[in-house]
C-alpha cells in the first residue's frame, strides 16, 4: 500500500511540476528571447511578468472553442489531444533523481523513441482534419520532416546505448559516473540535437507552421484550448527533448554537492536554454535544405558515428 | 554550421547589450517638433483666428475628413464659421499643413487621441482652435496682405507701398 | 496481467474490424494505428517488450505515417467514400469473413483446449533486447542477412526511381540545375 502511495505521489507531482514548467517556459523563452534581442519581453502582468502565462490561459480558456463546419470532427479533436498524450507519456521513463520518476522501464529509451515517434500524428492529423490547404501543407512537411529525422533519432542513440549496454536510463545515467557521454559521444549529441529540435518542431525547423508562409500550419484551424494543447504539447516536447539530452549526454543528475534533482533541472534549463538561443539566433531553413541536411549530412555522421563507437568498444573489449 | 555556432554566440553576447525597448505608458518618447500627429488651428500674435476659411485644406485633404463654412465678421476679416475635421478619417499626412496659406492649419507631436466611442474623434473648432502661434511664432497673415479690413486699409501693411492713383501715372 | 492481454486483444480485434467497414480512408488508417498499439501491448504482456517498442517505433510511428501521408496527397473526396460503402454489401465481405471465421475457429480450439500451460501469459520470463539480438544474430544470422539483402535491393530500387538523368527534366528544372551547377563550380 505504501509502496503505491508512493508512486502515485511521484506520478501526479511529476506531472504536475512538467505542467507547471511547461506553462512557465513560454514566459522564460519569451523574457529570453527579449534579452537576446534587445528588448524586455511580457513584463507587465505580476513581477517580471511571471503571471503572463496565467493571463495567457484565462484568454485561451475564454475564447470561443470554434470547430470549423468543413473540418473532420472527431479527428480534429482528437489531433491536439495526442501530442499532449504522446510527450507526457514519455516523461514517464525520463529518470529524474534516483528515486524520483514514474516508472523504471528496461527500454526505456525505446519507450521514449515510441512515443516521440506518436506524437507525428497529432501534427499530421490537425493539418489534414482541419481541411484546410494550408493546414494540410504544414501536415505534409510535419508527416516528411518527423520520418527523415527520427530515423537518425533513434540511431543517434545507439552509441549511447552500446556505450551503456542497456536501453535502461538509470542504467544510461549509471554508466556516465566518471564520464558525461557528451565527449565519447560528442557527434551522437550534435545529431540527437538537431533530430530533437526537429521532432519538437523548433524554430530552425519549424516548416510545419512557419508563419510567414502558412499562416500557421497544422494549427491554423485551431483556436482556444485546442490551440492551447498544441501550445503545451511543443513546450513540454522542449522540456522532454532537453531532458532526454541531459539524461543521455550530460549524466543526468550526476554532479558534485548539490542534491541530484537540482543538478537535473539545471542542466535541463541550460540545454532549454541553448534551445532558445537557437531559436532567437537562427532562420528557419528552406525546405529542399532541410531534407537534404537531414538525409546527406545528418544520417551519415550518425552511422559514422556508430561505426566508429563499434568499432571502440569492441576494441575495448 | 560554423556560421551558425558563430551567429549564435553574437545574439548571446547581445544579453550584455543595453536594451532599447521605450517601455511607453510609463517612459514617455522622444517625438521630433515636426512629427504628424493632431491637428490644430493656430492664432495669430494679436490672438485673432489665422484660418481665413479659403478651403485650400479641405480640397487638399486625401480622405476629406476637413468640413468648414467661410464667412466674413463686420470687419471684412474672413473666418470659419465651423471647422470640422474627423480624425477617424485623418490619415495625417499634413497635406492640410502644407496647402494652407495663412499657416492657421498644423500638426503637432502629440499622438495620444485614443477614445472609446467613434464620434468623439470628430473635433469641432473649439477643440482645435489653440491661443498660441503654433511653429510659426510672429506671423500674421492681415498684416502682411494687402487686403483691406477693418482696422487696416490698403497700403498699411508691413513692407507694403501706400496704393498709387493711376491718374497720377499719366504722361 | 490476463485481463491486459485480453483486453488489449479484443481491441485490436475490434480495431481491425473497424479498419475494414470505415468508409474514409484516414479513418480507417486511425484503426489500424490502434489496432497495432494494442498488438504491441499484446507483445508487452506477452514477456517481449523489445517487440513490443519496435512495433510502435517502425509500424505505428514510421510506417503509417507514411500511409497516412500518401492518403493525405490523393486527396480522396465523398466520391471515394461513396464507393467504400458500395464495397461493404454482404456480397463483397461473406467469402472473407467465412475464412477468418474458420481461422478464428481454429484458434479459439488451440487456445482452449489443445494447448494448457505453454500459452499462459508470463510462461516465461521477459525476453530483454540483448537475448533478441544475440538470437538474431547467432541461429538467425542466415535470415537477418536475407532481409537485409531485400532491403538493400529496395533502397537500390528507390535510388534508380528517384535518380534524375538530366534529360528527364523538364526545361525549367533543367536551367535551375544548370544554375545549381554553376553555384558548385
Amino acid at each position: 500500500m505504501n509502496e503505491w502511495t508512493g508512486i502515485w505521489a511521484n506520478l501526479i507531482l511529476i506531472l504536475a511540476a512538467v505542467f507547471a514548467f511547461s506553462a512557465m517556459l513560454s514566459w522564460i523563452e519569451r523574457r529570453l528571447l527579449g534579452l537576446w534581442q534587445d528588448r524586455y519581453g511580457p513584463n507587465r502582468v505580476g513581477p517580471f511578468g511571471v503571471l503572463q502565462i496565467v493571463a495567457d490561459s484565462i484568454k485561451l480558456l475564454t475564447k470561443e472553442d470554434w470547430i470549423p463546419p468543413f473540418a473532420d470532427r472527431a479527428v480534429f479533436v482528437l489531433a491536439p489531444a495526442i501530442v499532449a498524450v504522446a510527450t507526457l507519456l514519455a516523461f514517464a521513463v525520463v529518470p529524474l533523481a534516483p528515486g524520483i520518476g514514474v516508472v523504471d522501464l528496461n527500454i526505456g529509451l525505446l519507450f521514449f523513441l515510441a512515443m516521440s515517434s506518436l506524437g507525428v500524428y497529432s501534427v499530421v492529423l490537425g493539418g489534414w482534419a482541419s481541411n484546410n490547404k494550408y493546414s494540410l501543407l504544414g501536415g505534409f512537411r510535419a508527416a516528411a520532416q518527423m520520418l527523415s529525422y527520427e530515423v537518425f533519432m533513434g540511431l543517434a542513440l545507439m552509441g549511447v546505448v552500446m556505450l551503456a549496454g542497456s536501453f535502461n536510463l538509470r542504467d544510461i545515467v549509471a554508466a556516465q559516473e566518471n564520464l558525461w557521454f557528451c565527449i565519447p559521444q560528442v557527434l551522437g549529441l550534435a545529431t540527437f540535437a538537431v533530430a530533437g529540435i526537429a521532432e519538437a518542431r523548433r524554430l530552425p525547423f519549424d516548416l510545419p507552421e512557419s508563419e510567414n508562409e502558412l499562416v500557421a500550419g497544422f494549427h491554423t484551424e485551431y483556436s482556444s484550448m485546442k490551440f492551447g494543447l498544441f501550445f503545451i504539447g511543443e513546450y513540454v516536447g522542449i522540456t522532454l527533448i532537453s531532458a532526454m539530452i541531459v539524461t543521455l549526454f550530460f549524466g543526468g543528475w550526476l554532479g558534485p554537492l548539490l542534491p541530484p534533482l537540482v543538478w537535473f533541472l539545471l542542466k535541463t534549463f541550460i540545454v532549454i536554454a541553448c534551445f532558445v538561443l537557437l531559436r532567437a539566433a537562427l532562420p528557419r531553413l528552406r525546405y529542399d535544405q532541410l531534407m537534404a541536411y537531414g538525409w546527406k549530412v545528418m544520417l551519415p555522421l550518425t552511422l559514422v558515428n556508430l561505426l566508429i563507437t563499434g568499432a571502440v568498444v569492441l576494441s575495448m573489449a | 554550421m560554423w556560421n551558425s555556432l558563430k551567429t549564435m554566440w553574437i545574439i548571446f553576447l547581445h544579453m550584455f547589450h543595453r536594451r532599447v525597448t521605450i517601455e511607453y505608458p510609463d517612459e514617455k518618447p522622444k517625438i521630433p517638433p515636426r512629427w504628424r500627429g493632431r491637428i490644430i488651428l493656430s492664432r495669430d500674435p494679436d490672438g485673432e483666428e489665422r484660418c481665413v476659411a479659403c478651403y485650400l485644406c479641405a480640397a487638399a485633404c486625401p480622405v476629406d475628413c476637413i468640413a468648414l463654412q467661410a464667412t466674413e465678421n463686420e470687419h471684412g476679416r474672413r473666418y470659419p464659421e465651423f471647422f470640422r475635421i474627423n480624425f477617424s478619417r485623418c490619415i495625417f499626412c499634413g497635406y492640410c499643413e502644407e496647402a494652407c496659406p495663412t499657416d492657421a492649419i498644423q500638426l503637432t507631436p502629440d499622438f495620444e487621441m485614443g477614445e472609446y466611442n467613434r464620434k468623439n474623434l470628430v473635433y469641432e473648432k473649439e477643440d482645435l482652435l489653440i491661443d498660441g502661434t503654433g511653429k510659426y511664432p510672429g506671423y500674421n497673415f492681415y498684416r502682411v496682405a494687402g487686403v483691406a479690413i477693418g482696422g487696416k486699409s490698403k497700403g498699411e501693411a508691413e513692407k507694403e507701398a501706400p496704393p498709387v492713383d493711376p491718374r497720377s501715372l499719366l504722361p | 496481467m490476463e485481463a491486459t492481454f485480453y483486453l488489449s486483444a479484443a481491441v485490436a480485434v475490434a480495431a481491425t474490424l473497424m479498419v475494414v467497414t470505415r468508409a474514409s480512408a484516414v479513418h480507417a488508417l486511425l484503426y489500424l494505428i490502434v489496432s497495432l498499439l494494442a498488438v504491441a501491448v499484446v507483445f508487452f504482456v506477452l514477456g517481449a517488450p523489445f517487440v513490443a517498442a519496435l512495433e510502435v517505433i517502425i509500424y505505428a510511428g514510421a510506417v503509417m505515417v507514411l500511409f497516412v501521408f500518401v492518403i493525405m496527397m490523393l486527396n480522396l473526396g465523398t466520391s471515394a467514400a461513396v464507393k467504400e460503402r458500395e464495397w461493404l454489401s454482404p456480397r463483397m465481405w461473406a467469402g472473407p469473413a467465412v475464412l477468418s471465421a474458420l481461422l478464428l475457429a481454429e484458434l479459439i480450439y488451440i487456445l482452449v483446449w489443445n494447448v494448457p500451460g505453454t500459452a499462459t501469459i508470463s510462461g516465461r520470463a521477459a525476453v530483454e533486447s540483448k537475448e533478441v539480438g544475440i538470437t538474431l544474430f547467432g541461429p538467425y544470422l542466415l535470415g537477418v542477412e536475407l532481409a537485409s539483402l531485400l532491403l538493400l535491393a529496395g533502397l537500390v530500387g528507390a535510388c534508380h526511381l528517384g535518380w534524375h538523368t538530366e534529360s528527364g527534366w523538364g526545361s525549367r528544372s533543367e536551367s535551375l540545375s544548370d544554375r545549381r551547377g554553376h553555384e558548385n563550380g
